[in-house]
C-alpha cells in the first residue's frame, strides 16, 4: 500500500487532534504546523509508527517572521523523508519571540545535532535537551543572531540601493 | 554546565589531567587543521590522542562561512546563482542547475526537453569532475600522487567544456531561469565527444592502479567504516550513504530533469568504509558516462531555453529594436519579475549527496528565506564518531574519502 498525503493526515488527526493544524500541500509536499510543545512527541510518532516510518531527517532550519504575532515569530522547519515509500513531509513548529525554544530531536536523528546548532547560531532558537547547544559557524563570542530579519546586512548608509528610488516601499524590497 | 559546552581545548585538558592522575598515561591534544594539506579545505579538528590512537575529537567549522543565506535574502534570484557556485566548488554546475530548478518550480515554469537533456549532460560531467578529485585525492593521501596528476588533466578537459558553454571554469554561474544563456557551440560538442572517447581508458588505468593495489587496500579497507544504520541516522546521502549499502539516490527516488529517461545503475557498497566509498565513486563515474552517452544519443530538437520572456533576458539586438524586449529587459534587470507566494523544497543529487534548496518567497523580488541543505555539513558531524578509537592515519584517509568540501560545509 502506498502512503499518500491523505493517509498521513488522517493518522495524525486521529492521534494528535488539534496539536497539528493547517494541513496543505505545497509543491507535492504535505506541510503542516505543529504545537511547539509537542514537536518531539509528534516527530517520534512519525518516525516510529510502522505505517508512517519517516526514517530520514532531511533538513532542519529556522525562519524568522517579525510581522507575525509575538507567539509565532520564529519557526523551525523540519523536512522528513520516508525512503521506503518515497514520501516527503514538511513540519513547521512556531515558537515565541521572547524565549524561542523547542525540544531537540537529536535523540531520534543524530543528524539533527549540527543542524539544530546552526539554527541556534543564526536565530537564537533554543533546543531543549540538546547535548551541545553552542554556536557552530559563527564565533563563540558573538552576541547577535545574524539571520534574524532585524540584523542589518549591508552598510545602512548606502544610498545607491535605496528602494524608494525604484518605486518600492520598504517591505516590498 | 555540560562539559561539551567548553571549548575542546579546555575539555580535553580536564581529561588529560584526570587520566594522568588515574594511571599515569600522558595523553596529548593534536590540532589537525584549520590549514592542513590533508584536510583539503579549511576546517579544524582538535583531537585527543593516546599515542597514535584518537580517543576523542571535536570539529570546528565556520572558517569560510560567508553568510550566503543572509546575502540571498537581499538578492534577486539571478544573483543568487553565483552564491551556489561557491558551495561545492568541485561541481558548481550541479549547484547552479539545482538552484534554477528550484526557482522554476516556485515560478511554475515548464522546461523544454532539450534543455533538460543539456542540463543532465552538464550535471553528469560535473559529477565526474567531482569524483575524479575525491578518488584521486584518496590516492594522494595514501601516497600515490601519480594517479592524481594523471586524471587531473581530464578534469581540466571537463573545465574546458564548461568554459565553452558558459565562459567560466570553476565558479561557473551557468544557465538562466528557463535554460542556458546561449546555444552550445560546435566546439563544446566536439570536446564532449573527445572526452567521452579518451576518458574511459584513462579511468580504467586509474582504477587498475589503485583498486587492487595491496597498499591502497590495506590502508582503506575497514578504515572509517560507517554501518548503514548509523549512516542513515547521521543524515548521510550520496556516495557515502551508498557505500554503506543503501541505494538512495535522488536521481532515482525523485527524478528531476528527465533522469527517468535514462538507464543507469546505482552502485552500492557493503561496509561503508573508505574502500567502498572509493569503489562507489569510481563506479558512478562509469554510470555518469553512460548517462551522458544516452543523453547525446536521444537529444531532442528544440530551443536551448524556455519561452518565458518575463524571466529570461531577451537578445541584446532586440532590446534596442523592440519595445517588449526593452520592457522585459528593464524589468528583469531591476528585479521586477512576478513571483508567487510559495515555498519549495527541491533536491538534486550533488557530487556528495542530496543538495536541497528550501525557498520561501513572499512575492517580493528577493527570497524571504533560502536555506541550503548542504550534504557535507550534515554528514561531516559523524566524523568524530567514525574516527574514535582509530589511528590518525585512518582519520586522514577517512576525511578525504568523505569528500568534505569546506565551501559547502560552511555555506
Amino acid at each position: 500500500m502506498s502512503l499518500d498525503n491523505q493517509t498521513i493526515q488522517k493518522k495524525l488527526v486521529d492521534t494528535f487532534g488539534l496539536d497539528i493544524i493547517e494541513y496543505h500541500e505545497s509543491h507535492d509536499i504535505l506541510t503542516f504546523e505543529i504545537n511547539s510543545k509537542k514537536n518531539h512527541e509528534i516527530i517520534k510518532f512519525l518516525k516510529e509508527n510502522k505505517d508512517l516510518n519517516f526514517n530520514f531527517l532531511t533538513d532542519v532550519c529556522g525562519v524568522h517572521f517579525p510581522d507575525y504575532e509575538k507567539e509565532r515569530q520564529f519557526a523551525v522547519v523540519y523536512h522528513l523523508h520516508n525512503w521506503f515509500q518515497n514520501v516527503r513531509i514538511r513540519i513547521k513548529c512556531f515558537t515565541n519571540a521572547e524565549n524561542p525554544n523547542v525540544d531537540s530531536v537529536v535523540d531520534l536523528y543524530k543528524s539533527a545535532n549540527w543542524q539544530e546548532r546552526e539554527t541556534y547560531d543564526f536565530y537564537g532558537i533554543k533546543f531543549n535537551n540538546h547535548p551541545q547547544l553552542k554556536r557552530i559557524l559563527n564565533m563563540d563570542e558573538m552576541e547577535s543572531f545574524p539571520l534574524r530579519k532585524e540584523f542589518p546586512m549591508e552598510d545602512q548608509g548606502r544610498t545607491d540601493k535605496d528602494d524608494r528610488f525604484f518605486g518600492r516601499i520598504s517591505n516590498n524590497c | 554546565m555540560s562539559d561539551l559546552l567548553l571549548t575542546p581545548e579546555n575539555r580535553f585538558q580536564k581529561q588529560i589531567e584526570e587520566r594522568l592522575k588515574k594511571d599515569g598515561v600522558e595523553l596529548s591534544v593534536l590540532n589537525l587543521g584549520p590549514t592542513h594539506p590533508a584536510t583539503h579545505g579549511i576546517f579544524q579538528n582538535i583531537l585527543l590522542m593516546d599515542g597514535e590512537t584518537i580517543l576523542d575529537g571535536e570539529g570546528t567549522v565556520g572558517y569560510i562561512h560567508r553568510a550566503f543565506e543572509k546575502i540571498a535574502e537581499n538578492r534577486p534570484f539571478y544573483q543568487i546563482n553565483v552564491l551556489t557556485d561557491r558551495l561545492n566548488y568541485c561541481s558548481s554546475p550541479i549547484n547552479n542547475t539545482g538552484w534554477w530548478m528550484t526557482v522554476e518550480k516556485a515560478l511554475g515554469i515548464e522546461i523544454p526537453k532539450r534543455v533538460q537533456y543539456l542540463r543532465v549532460i552538464i550535471m553528469e560531467l560535473a559529477r565526474i569532475a567531482d569524483h575524479i578529485i575525491c578518488s584521486s585525492v584518496m590516492g594522494v593521501d595514501t601516497g600515490a600522487l601519480t594517479g592524481f596528476l594523471y586524471v587531473m588533466q581530464y578534469r581540466e578537459k571537463i573545465y574546458e567544456i564548461y568554459e565553452e558553454i558558459c565562459g567560466a571554469r570553476l565558479t561557473t554561474n551557468m544557465g538562466r531561469i528557463g535554460g542556458f544563456e546561449r546555444e552550445w557551440s560546435e566546439t563544446a560538442w566536439r570536446k564532449i565527444d573527445e572526452f567521452l572517447n579518451e576518458f574511459p581508458a584513462v579511468w580504467t588505468e586509474f582504477e587498475n592502479m589503485l583498486s587492487r593495489n595491496r597498499i591502497f587496500m590495506d590502508r582503506t579497507i575497514g578504515a572509517g567504516a560507517v554501518p548503514a544504520e548509523m549512516a542513515m541516522s547521521y543524515g548521510f546521502t550520496g556516495p557515502n550513504l551508498r557505500a554503506a549499502g543503501i541505494d538512495y539516490d535522488v536521481r532515482v527516488a525523485q527524478p528531476y530533469c528527465s533522469y527517468e529517461d535514462f538507464e543507469f545503475d546505482v552502485p552500492v557498497g557493503q561496509n561503508g568504509d573508505c574502500y567502498d566509498r572509493f569503489c562507489v565513486r569510481n563506479a558512478e563515474v562509469w554510470e555518469s558516462m553512460k548517462i551522458i552517452r544516452q543523453a547525446i544519443a536521444k537529444m531532442p530538437e528544440g530551443p536551448y531555453h524556455a519561452d518565458v520572456p518575463e524571466y529570461y533576458l531577451p537578445p541584446k539586438e532586440d532590446v534596442y529594436q523592440n519595445m517588449e524586449a526593452l520592457i522585459y529587459h528593464f524589468k528583469i534587470v531591476m528585479g521586477e519579475i512576478p513571483v508567487p507566494n510559495t515555498e519549495v523544497y527541491h533536491a538534486v543529487e550533488g557530487g556528495n549527496g542530496e543538495l536541497g534548496f528550501y525557498l520561501i518567497t513572499n512575492g517580493s523580488r528577493v527570497p524571504y528565506r533560502l536555506h541550503f541543505r548542504r550534504p557535507c555539513f550534515i554528514y561531516y558531524q559523524a566524523f568524530n564518531e567514525i574516527v574514535k578509537g582509530r589511528s590518525l592515519s585512518d582519520a586522514i584517509i577517512t576525511l578525504s574519502s568523505m569528500n568534505v568540501i569546506a565551501g559547502e560545509l560552511d555555506c
